[in-house]
């Protein structure tokens, strides 16, 4: 069945079963791979992407449900020569160690600051209480999303600064 | 002239004699906390605190333990639970253990105010003289905790508190609990917990429009936080018929192999009852059970017919996935959103609490009202903190309401014989949005109350 995706700003028709976890259409058919396979039952949040705004598991979403709807998977938000907010701010304070778990992380931690650019403590452990890390470098994980809002808030006073 | 004046005068009589009737003395305010209280009495009243599940209705999640203000909904209007830390200005930390004993008795704060029923006085009538006293040692030890909260919200003319002397008048039948001479002393223990301090009828029974439990309708169901409480009667909807053991270990566990795992405000009851010993829960568990009877032959059948298809070789593999659609249409898109989002944990061989329950198995997908199932598609199973617990995805980013409600109405035929559900779709947009309120906590009860939870002292 011929299903139309919009995945980071382009339209894009993959022919699969409906049923076929979105994961596996991101990851085999259109080549985007920070997405990763975890768990595969919605439980470590290793394959966390965007759907309208909201962090999502892709390994157990149905690619028929998401017809009309906008997908964000890591390589949306920027790329290695012009890295996103939160994408330098993991560099930047170095959040990974193997770096597994560090897209879905991302992804999660993306969602929260789209909607609370400045989130307590508290806030981001909830949100990200469904990424699992095994390396334990949760403490750098926090601080990098807190560097993340920073530079989100920084660059939006640039923007309204200039513009 | 003189029989206006007659009037005028039984009018005044009457509302003399109800004023009379209905008001109650303040008892001198003194120094709670300043007490002596035997270890051993606060470690008593530690355990009843948690069975009587104070901690839940007592808390704001994540503010301190016991410190109110949580928004209690109700069809009156909300009602905003008090601080219980001994605070000598904003809790009860002037409170007497006469005016404690007087409080869980009848509903009367220390001041002689008359207090709504959703301080579940109707069960704490029943509670001992003694166990009151070591529920009242317990909370004077806690750390006094100064709050401001939000004042109470409820319908004209209910803000005037003499009424509800009326309201005790009609279903407040004041205790202490006489135990049942025809019932074994398990089974008393049982009723005196479960129907005192335990208040499992407070959300397990009906209400009538007066907001009172029903007593004719004893656990045939009822409503909390936005969630269906079960009827734990003989009405019961569990494919497999509950016992005393199933009882017992989903009490103490949260979860039950051929029953599930407890989530909405039954999480925090068992989160609770997670810390006390065989001997406090099996006598609830004996009491519910016995109230619930033998199944009748059919279901009995029924029930073992299941037991063997369960148990059966290869059977808990799944029996087609997407393939078992039939029909087309919805029944294709729910057939196919089960198979990708549903099939794998509920239909992956791992046992719960951290696989899957086979829905055949599922109370919520045989009972006839599916809001349960809604909440717990759009919410999940929050993650417990800081251990291993049962976990599940929600589903509110990644599914609209009518893919919901085909996945649902799929599940439903597939997994149950009951009649299909009406209105999913309306109810899935009327809980995501918020207008229907669903309380959704963590597998434990931790999240409430970061400090001091349950019964550990």
């Amino acid at each position: 069945m011929a299903i139309t995706l919009d995945v980071n700003g382009r339209t894009q028709e993959v022919d699969t079963d409906p049923a076929t976890p979105l994961l596996y259409v991101l990851r085999d058919y259109l080549k985007l791979n920070a997405a990763k396979f975890g768990c595969g039952l919605g439980q470590c949040g290793s394959c966390t992407v965007m759907v309208d705004g909201q962090a999502v598991f892709s390994c157990v979403t149905p690619v028929m449900t998401l017809e009309g709807r906008k997908v964000t998977t890591l390589e949306g938000l920027g790329t290695i020569d012009a890295p996103a907010p939160i994408q330098t701010a993991f560099i930047e304070v170095q959040a990974a160690q193997c770096g597994y778990c560090i897209p879905g992380m991302m992804m999660s931690a993306q969602a929260l600051l789209q909607k609370n650019p400045q989130p307590s403590e508290r806030e981001i452990r909830d949100a990200l209480r469904t990424n699992l890390c095994r390396c334990g470098t949760h403490m750098r994980i926090l601080a990098a999303i807190r560097r993340a809002g920073e530079l989100m808030k920084s660059a939006a006073a640039e923007k309204a600064g200039t513009g | 002239m003189k029989i206006f004046a007659i009037l005028a005068l039984i009018v005044v009589c009457v509302i003399g004699a109800f004023a009379l009737f209905a008001w109650r003395s303040e008892i001198e305010p003194v120094d709670a906390a300043a007490q002596k209280f035997d270890p051993a009495m606060v470690k008593k009243g530690a355990k009843l605190a948690a069975l009587g599940n104070c901690i839940a209705c007592h808390t704001v999640p994540g503010n301190r333990a016991f410190s109110g203000g949580l928004a209690l909904p109700t069809p009156f209007g909300a009602i905003h639970s008090p601080n219980i830390t001994p605070d000598r200005e904003t809790g009860i930390g002037t409170w007497s253990e006469a005016a404690f004993q007087r409080a869980m008795h009848e509903g009367v704060d220390r001041e002689g105010e008359h207090l709504y029923p959703a301080f579940p006085y109707d069960h704490f009538t029943q509670v001992t003289e003694e166990d009151n006293r070591a529920l009242y040692a317990y909370l004077m030890t806690r750390e006094p905790v100064s709050t401001t909260h939000a004042g109470d919200h409820v319908m004209f003319p209910l803000g005037f508190r003499p009424l509800l002397a009326g309201w005790k008048l009609l279903f407040l039948n004041e205790g202490p609990f006489r135990p049942d001479p025809n019932r074994s002393a398990e089974l008393n223990r049982g009723a005196y917990l479960a129907e005192g301090l335990g208040h499992c009828g407070a959300c397990h029974s009906p209400r009538n429009s007066l907001g009172a439990e029903d007593k004719d309708r004893h656990f045939a169901g009822g409503e909390a936080e936005g969630w269906v409480a079960y009827a734990i009667g003989a009405t019961s909807y569990a494919p497999i018929p509950w016992d005393t053991e199933a009882i017992a270990f989903y009490l103490r566990n949260g979860w039950h192999e051929l029953h599930g795992v407890a989530d909405g405000p039954m999480a925090e009851v068992v989160g609770n009852l997670a810390d006390l010993s065989d001997q406090d829960v099996d006598p609830i568990a004996a009491y519910v059970a016995s109230l619930m009877g033998r199944p009748d032959a059919k279901r009995k059948a029924a029930a073992e017919r299941l037991q063997a298809e369960i148990s059966g070789p290869g059977a808990s593999a799944a029996k087609g996935g997407s393939q078992a659609a039939s029909g087309g249409g919805a029944d294709m898109a729910g057939a196919a959103i089960y198979a990708s989002a549903c099939a794998l944990c509920h239909e992956g061989g791992r046992a719960p609490p951290y696989g899957g329950l086979d829905f055949r198995l599922s109370t919520a997908v045989n009972a006839p009202n599916p809001q349960n199932i809604i909440n717990v598609t759009l919410f999940g199973l929050p993650p417990a903190d800081g251990e291993a617990s049962a976990v599940m995805p929600g589903f509110a980013a990644s599914l609209d309401d009518r893919q919901i409600a085909n996945l649902l109405a799929f599940i439903r035929k597939r997994f149950s014989n009951g009649t299909a559900w009406d209105g999913i779709a309306d109810m899935v947009r009327r809980t995501r949005s918020g207008e229907h309120k669903v309380a959704v906590r963590p597998a434990d009860s931790i999240e409430r109350a970061p400090v001091n939870v349950g019964a550990k002292e």
